[in-house]
């Protein structure tokens, strides 16, 4: 028996409903037709892979088999029921007694699959265009680092960093800041309770940013088809850097609302 | 060249030692093959390979990444930059523990002596401030890098969460060092975080407690957060850096291109 693969079969059988909607599209007599076709069809489904190979070469082989063999059986009768079809011709090969060295059919040579080339070579690992490390990822590394180095040294020597009277713990500067990056957190205390502004808030932020890659279940990565994904984030940046740009330089004594053009800045890195 | 007489030029005789030297057991036993120091180093496919795998230091990174990684456009370097600055900090930080003693009595003044009375103690103090608040910035943008560019997505979700536990860590690391020079700003910023804290449901009065080593901001918050900060989160954050480092080779190295 020839194992049809799966996808062929499916194939097939796709083909062969496309006929029939074909034929059912035809015209009135073809709808008379129609039906009967459908009824043929679980019939002829096994028979019908088989046929595909041509009736000429299934009848010479049955013939070079049945001279081989010796039988009693008229090459001039096997004929017409080969030409019939490969069904017909598997039911005679299965009566006569299994042949050790052939396939089904008395066949010498069968076609076992009809494997496409990308189904059987699936190359998981497409080629990449790569390049040495040394020197292509270290010389960048390399002139990336001394620039950062230069600019911290040149910029250390100009700018000092602050240090203030000793801490007075009975004097308490107004206003009393955070470091920059925790004076959104600062800022969004003037609105709500601390528990929320000071636990609650931050805490969702940052959980909301661990499971950020489980919860979005695009596996695209081309802005034009992560749009929301993108916006997204774009306004959590923007709520952090809003927040943070109002807590460093336009809050002044009190937390109270200042202009840092007018009054100055009340903001120590 | 042969001078007359058998005398040797002195770029002969230079040229003769490095010769010697590079061609000495001594020097080949700590320049492995493949180090540009060694005798004869050509630029060789080979010899670039054994430039990465032969350095204990390079070998962080594979043999070969793809052509579209070096692409200062595609990162703007900003992992390496914040690793780059982490170093630095480290540096400079070790260079600071040496003239600093973290009490209430001392610390000011011990940040004081070391701006006016030690030798670059300054511009190291200077460095090591800024290159933290750089360090924050970049950590910061390179997660906006890589959200950016989808590069969390698989296989890489795991590392992006290693890197918000960085981001995390890094704050820390900044936080706990605002306290150290024990001046105004300080302490009165460290106030507000803490206070902040203390505000954690149940809990809160336990995490503010452990937090401050007592009821008050003093000399034992200063003791707790000088080792947090140069011994306890650098050491978590190293490992965390390590699996990150780690990750990001095993997931295929870094994502893209777009």
């Amino acid at each position: 028996m020839t194992e049809i693969p799966e996808h062929l079969r499916k194939r097939a059988e796709a083909a062969r409903a496309k006929a029939a909607e074909k034929a059912a599209e035809g015209g009135a007599p073809a709808e008379g037709a129609a039906p009967a076709a459908g009824a043929e069809e679980p019939a002829a489904a096994p028979s019908g892979e088989a046929s595909r190979i041509p009736a000429h070469l299934l009848e010479r082989s049955k013939s070079a088999k049945a001279r081989k063999e010796g039988a009693t059986a008229e090459p001039a009768a096997a004929a017409p029921a080969a030409a019939g079809g490969g069904g017909v011709a598997t039911a005679v090969a299965a009566a006569a007694p299994p042949p050790t060295a052939t396939g089904p059919g008395g066949h010498t040579q069968r076609l076992l699959t009809v494997v496409k080339a990308g189904s059987i070579q699936d190359v998981k690992a497409t080629p990449v265009d790569k390049v040495h490390t040394w020197p292509h990822l270290l010389a960048v590394e390399f002139v990336a680092s001394l620039l950062m180095l230069t600019f911290v040294l040149i910029f250390s020597i100009f700018v000092n960093a602050p240090l203030l009277e000793l801490a007075n713990i009975n004097n308490t500067p107004n206003p009393s800041k955070a470091p920059w990056y925790f004076l959104g957190l600062q800022e969004l205390l003037t609105m709500f309770h601390p528990m929320v502004a000071g636990v609650t808030i931050p805490g969702m932020g940052i959980f909301l940013l661990i499971l950020a890659p489980y919860i979005d279940r695009n596996p695209n990565n081309k802005p034009e088809d992560r749009k929301f994904a993108i916006s997204l984030f774009t306004m959590f940046l923007m709520f952090w850097a809003v927040l943070v740009i109002i807590g460093s330089f336009f809050r002044g004594p009190g937390f109270n609302f200042v202009a840092p053009w007018t009054q100055g800045l009340f903001f120590e890195l | 060249m042969e001078r007359p007489g058998g005398k040797k030029t002195p770029g002969q005789r230079v040229s003769e030692i490095v010769d010697k030297t590079q061609g000495s057991q001594a020097w080949n036993s700590i320049f492995r093959p493949g180090s540009v120091f060694r005798k004869g180093y050509t630029d060789s496919p080979r010899n670039r390979s054994y430039v990465i795998m032969n350095s204990v230091l390079y070998h962080l990174h594979p043999v070969k990444v793809k052509r579209h990684a070096v692409k200062v456009s595609y990162t703007l370097c900003l992992g390496g930059l914040s690793f780059f600055l982490f170093i630095l900090l480290t540096i400079t930080g070790i260079f600071l523990m040496f003239f600093y003693r973290p009490t209430a009595a001392q610390a000011w003044n011990d940040i004081y002596t070391l701006q006016t009375s030690v030798t670059f103690g300054l511009l190291v103090r200077n460095m090591h401030r800024w290159a933290a608040h750089l360090m924050v910035l970049s950590v910061f943008l390179h997660m906006a890098r890589v959200f950016y560019h989808g590069a969390y997505k698989p296989p890489r979700e795991f590392n992006w969460v290693i890197g918000v536990i960085l981001l995390t860590l890094t704050l820390l690391l900044s936080f706990t060092g605002y306290l150290l020079p024990w001046d105004q700003l300080a302490l009165w910023a460290v106030t507000v975080g803490t206070n902040m804290m203390g505000y954690t449901p149940v809990f809160g009065d336990q995490v503010r407690f452990v937090l401050l080593g007592g009821k008050e901001i003093g000399t034992d918050t200063l003791l707790r957060w000088y080792v947090l900060h140069v011994l306890f989160v650098p050491f978590v954050t190293v490992i965390f850096l390590a699996i990150h480092f780690w990750r990001v080779r095993k997931d295929g190295g870094i994502s893209g291109p777009l």
